[in-house]
């Protein structure tokens, strides 16, 4: 009787035509403990079915780190923008204070003082010059000595 | 949709997302990868998934083709995944050495089965899906499904009556 049925069910299913609850019936005669001797060679096949179906993933599926990076770069780049146009302001700006100074500074109303700090600036350009002039003295030394001894 | 909401909407197809890529790509690990890739890119999908019928065919569709994808470039860079080098990281079943050895077998006959119809295996035999599901799945008729099970199963069970016989005479 029962034979009967489970090989029925058992050629429905190889010719693809049996129900999913069908199909269960199946599994559940092929895992009992009492199958006809002639079906025991179905047993592996059904019995791996059910096994194959306990395994799990084990691994955690990381959805947070892509997305989350994208959040950070782009907090990141703003950062970065900020900053920069921060520092390029503040820059500036101390840049621009002592221009406005300097050209305060080098103007005089009275034209006496103005020759006295002439003066005073030529002076100290010529005596840096005068610097050079000494050095040059040797090489004047020098050109005496040669002519010393090659005469011409 | 917030990671929770995605995460309960995953949930229950996972492992079945898994499995399948476990199926294809033989090795644990590879399997994990995959489902991760296909998981990813599900959610990177999630502004429009309401568009799609059901959210598991195509998860299971993208796994499908990722694993197969995963296969042609392996083959194409001429390394085939060797099944006995992996080994599964779950602790094994405390079956009976003999019983677990001839599930072996099975899972070996099936592996050696083309992967059209390994998929379909995998969906029917093991993941109990309906034929209008595995239509969605596959994108073949209802009709062709049954052909090509029929066909699986035929295979498995002369394989499995060759190795059966094997040990008797």
């Amino acid at each position: 009787m029962e034979f009967n049925k489970i090989e029925d069910i058992l050629e429905k299913y190889f010719q693809g035509e049996t129900t999913i609850a069908e199909e269960k019936e199946l599994k559940d005669y092929f895992s009992s403990p009492n199958v006809a001797q002639h079906l025991e060679q179905y047993k592996p096949m059904f019995g791996y079915f059910s096994q194959v179906k306990e395994q799990k993933s084990t691994h955690p599926i990381p959805l947070k780190t892509k997305k989350r990076n994208v959040a950070w770069l782009s907090i990141a780049a703003s950062v970065v923008v900020l900053l920069g146009v921060g520092t390029y302001f503040y820059v500036s700006e101390k840049n621009a204070a002592p221009v406005v100074a300097q050209s305060e500074l080098g103007t005089y109303d009275d034209p006496e003082e103005a020759l006295a700090a002439t003066q005073k600036a030529l002076a100290l350009l010529s005596s840096n010059v005068n610097v050079g002039i000494e050095s040059v003295q040797y090489i004047k030394e020098y050109e005496q000595s040669k002519n010393k001894i090659f005469k011409q | 949709m917030n990671q929770n909401v995605f995460i309960e909407l995953i949930n229950p197809f996972k492992d079945k997302v898994f499995r399948l890529a476990k199926r294809l790509l033989t090795s644990t690990e590879e399997a994990e990868d995959a489902t991760q890739e296909v998981m990813v890119k599900l959610w990177n999908k999630k502004e429009n998934l309401d568009s799609y019928g059901s959210v598991e065919a195509l998860a299971m569709t993208m796994t499908k083709n990722y694993c197969l994808d995963q296969l042609k470039s392996k083959r194409a860079g001429n390394l085939k995944i060797v099944h006995s080098n992996y080994t599964d990281r779950e602790p094994q079943l405390d079956k009976k050495l003999e019983d677990s050895d001839s599930l072996e077998w099975v899972e070996k006959i099936i592996s050696q089965l083309p992967e059209q119809l390994q998929i379909l295996i995998q969906l029917r035999d093991v993941e109990q899906y309906e034929f209008d599901e595995i239509a969605k799945i596959v994108n073949m008729n209802e009709t062709a499904i049954r052909v090509a099970l029929s066909r699986a199963r035929k295979k498995i069970r002369e394989s499995m009556l060759n190795t059966h016989r094997y040990g008797i005479q």
